[in-house]
């Protein structure tokens, strides 16, 4: 065991720190946000420049042959400054599905152009009536057309807006809540029949809707077998779960540190807060939820590509109860230290608590994966 | 960064559970399965056998007999013993006086008192506390006056654990009532529990336990030679004691092992029609418990591999805290889960009396057990520095205030 970074490990995220304070300033954010895209093309474009699109594929393909441990890394950074592009779908989300179950022509298509910066993608497998639970897919894919037909609904795509190509999941047999028969299909944003209503989230990204109606692929747009697609989108959500819990640590370090200097600068009952015990003790507890977070953090990246699929579902669920429950603590506390202006749109503490709240419920929410790890008692 | 453990971790891991297995003497095992604390004797024969293993004096270095593991392995150890269960390394013994004898001591000191404390020939104590010292520790008023080649200690120490057991004290004393600051007046000392003149006198604690202590001191006389570092310099020796303190403060283990035999208990007991294992709020407490303990686990190899890294030269990691703060929130609600399968079976104390009046009965006798940890654990939060005490340290050594 070993947890220290390496030496490439600190200059990688020394490098994306330095970008990072010179981009995303809250001001600066704030201004991304504003853009028709919801993010800034510009940033994207900088993220290419520095490898960081092509973070986890293989170098063949274009890609920086990086770890889930990069991948950690990176999005602790991002955490910090609360990135809003489409990194979390397309590099984690679709690059993993790519990564485990993609074709070689899929990969050396699409891995190169999402590496350069030019190929955003959204993975679309949530449905309305599924709630958390993934083997609960409606969508259908019937055989016609040149391959498949897809018909249905996804429902809150992160980034369905903005991807030029969409991983959606849809049933090729079997019944509604059956683990086999689900396929994932790659879709081009803009084939006829596929329509995507837009709209913000509560942490300032934006998400989608997305109906399939008489929507024709090949059979070359099949990604990782027919009827095999839960086993993809596990290792999928898993990634996404160690991806988001690495974001969490990140904000929760930024909302500790805001809060620390917030509790030097304001002077209440002629002296600053900071120096009330009962101020320190909650602080005190901010920090103890971090790090017990990070440590989470830190197992669903070591778990993440564990083969075996029972411990790792195992590990993942605890991973996610944990770094779910470390952010709502740290970002509820952060908002009330702050008070008033931690209400406030201005502010960027409740920027932090909307974000760590989505991310809660990304993947499934803390009290979903207690109830699986419920079940295993005995 | 790697984050699993290396094929020669797992296989230490192997090890030492078969050895714990293969000699962990069998009554011991069996009291302590049905949660009972380790008696007195339990602990010196399991530490014996520890210490002719080569593993007795598990953190010192080779020099001094350790075995010259590292903290991961240290750590490993550590949790198996006490998920075994079996009696925890006398802390007095190994993780307090070793360490520091081997810091501080004189060659004359380290060779008469380590290898007598390693193999549990000398059980020790720690006389630190006071009436009017306890959080505020610097404030201790037992004084030692100078006389000749002695000092001449009076005072009074007390929540000395164990002290009706002990061979040896060591003792924080007053050396400079005059010091410009309370710290720098303080000398520590090694005192012969059989000196005329000191008093050991029960506490009995809310489970019913005699462990705490009070001690008096009046007119005892130690050798000047028995004082561990420079005279009025014994604050840094406790600051060094209570730092490495810390690395197995969480007790995970233990915690573990308390999880384990209450779900096991709660499979016989019955809650509605039907096994309380089987009710969905206990799962659920049960998965809660799981995940803090992951947690806390993790956080604890950070800590140690750190520790690792710097070769222990570092100061103690603020971290450290964290190990404390929820290390014993867990022991606490650990205990707390066990009271709560027990139900009314809680409430007896199996002592003669009940022992008399029935058959052999496990479950009763090990809910009875269980509350009287759940008893005695109330003073995690308390001992080894507060968890308020905790909180402080951590706003000072992290947020700076």
């Amino acid at each position: 065991m070993d947890f220290e970074p390496s030496d490439d490990q600190r200059l990688l995220v020394e490098s994306v720190t330095r970008m990072l304070s010179d981009t995303y300033s809250f001001a600066q954010r704030k201004g991304y946000q504003a853009l028709p895209e919801g993010y800034s093309p510009a940033v994207w474009a900088q993220f290419a420049e520095q490898g960081l699109l092509g973070l986890p594929f293989a170098e063949e393909y274009g890609g920086f042959g990086g770890t889930p441990q990069e991948v950690m890394l990176v999005m602790q950074a991002f955490g910090r400054v609360l990135v809003l592009e489409p990194f979390l779908p397309t590099v984690v989300l679709c690059g993993t599905a790519l990564n485990v179950a993609g074709s070689d022509d899929q990969k050396s298509a699409l891995i190169p152009a999402i590496a350069e910066g030019s190929l955003k993608m959204a993975f679309a497998h949530g449905e309305r009536q599924a709630r958390y639970d993934l083997t609960d897919v409606i969508t259908t894919a019937k055989r016609g057309g040149n391959g498949w037909v897809l018909d249905g609904s996804k429902t809150v795509v992160s980034h369905g807006e903005a991807a030029d190509k969409i991983i959606v999941s849809a049933r090729t047999s079997g019944d509604r809540h059956d683990a086999d028969g689900i396929t994932l299909f790659l879709v081009d944003a803009s084939a006829p029949g596929l329509a995507r209503r837009g709209y913000v989230s509560r942490d300032d990204t934006r998400a989608a809707d997305i109906s399939l109606s008489n929507v024709s692929v090949s059979d070359a747009d099949v990604i990782g077998g027919v009827g095999k697609g839960l086993a993809v989108i596990r290792r999928v959500v898993d990634a996404g779960i160690a991806a988001t819990a690495g974001e969490t640590v990140g904000a929760m370090e930024a909302m500790n540190e805001m809060t620390l200097e917030y509790s030097k600068t304001r002077v209440q009952f002629g002296q600053p807060i900071g120096t009330y015990q009962v101020v320190q003790h909650r602080m005190a507890d901010m920090f103890m939820a971090q790090e017990q977070g990070r440590s989470m953090a830190i197992l669903a990246t070591m778990s993440v590509d564990n083969p075996d699929e029972a411990q790792r579902a195992h590990d993942m669920a605890m991973a996610k109860v944990g770094i779910g429950q470390a952010g709502r603590y740290v970002s509820q506390s952060a908002v009330q230290m702050h008070g008033g202006i931690g209400m406030t749109e201005e502010y960027a503490v409740g920027h932090y608590f909307r974000r760590c709240m989505v991310m809660e419920r990304l993947f499934g929410d803390p009290a979903y994966y207690l109830n699986k790890l419920a079940a295993e008692v005995g | 960064m790697d984050l699993r453990f290396t094929p020669e971790e797992l296989a230490f891991r192997e090890e030492v559970r078969a050895f714990i297995r293969d000699n962990l003497p069998a009554d011991t095992r069996d009291r302590m399965k049905l949660g009972h604390p380790p008696r007195k004797e339990d602990t010196v024969r399991w530490q014996r056998i520890l210490n002719a293993k080569g593993w007795g004096a598990y953190s010192w270095p080779k020099e001094w007999g350790g075995p010259g593991w590292t903290a991961i392995q240290k750590m490993i150890f550590l949790e198996e013993n006490l998920m075994a269960p079996a009696p925890e390394l006398l802390s007095f013994n190994i993780t307090m006086l070793g360490p520091v004898l081997i810091q501080f001591g004189t060659e004359a000191q380290k060779s008469r008192y380590l290898p007598r404390a390693a193999n549990l020939d000398d059980w020790w104590c720690q006389g630190f506390s006071e009436p009017g010292a306890g959080s505020d520790l610097a404030s201790l008023k037992t004084a030692a006056k100078r006389d000749g080649d002695h000092y001449v200690v009076n005072g009074q120490k007390i929540w000395t654990s164990t002290a009706h057991n002990a061979d040896w004290c060591f003792l924080l004393v007053r050396t400079d009532p005059n010091a410009r600051k309370r710290q720098e007046g303080i000398s520590f000392l090694l005192v012969d529990m059989k000196t005329p003149g000191i008093t050991v006198r029960p506490i009995i604690s809310i489970d019913g336990s005699h462990h705490l202590n009070e001690v008096f001191f009046d007119d005892v006389r130690v050798p000047v030679e028995n004082r561990v570092h420079t005279e009025n310099k014994g604050w840094d020796v406790a600051k060094y004691l209570l730092g490495n303190e810390r690395t197995g403060i969480a007790r995970l283990g233990k915690s573990r092992e308390r999880v384990t035999a209450a779900v096991s208990m709660a499979k016989e007991v019955n809650f509605g029609g039907q096994p309380l294992v089987q009710d969905q709020v206990f799962r659920q407490r049960v998965a809660q418990l799981q995940v803090d303990m992951k947690a806390l686990e993790i956080t604890q190899y950070r800590v140690v591999s750190a520790y690792d890294k710097a070769k222990g030269a570092g100061k103690p990691d603020p971290l450290s805290s964290v190990l404390k703060v929820k290390g014993t929130e867990l022991l606490q609600a650990t205990t707390e889960l066990a009271v709560d399968v027990s139900g009314p079976m809680a409430t007896p104390i199996w002592a003669q009396e009940l022992e008399a009046l029935n058959e052999p009965d496990d479950m009763l006798e090990a809910s009875s057990a269980g509350t009287g940890a759940y008893l005695m654990l109330r003073a995690a939060s308390i001992y080894g520095g507060t968890n308020e005490i905790q909180k402080n340290i951590l706003t000072k050594a992290v947020l700076g205030l």
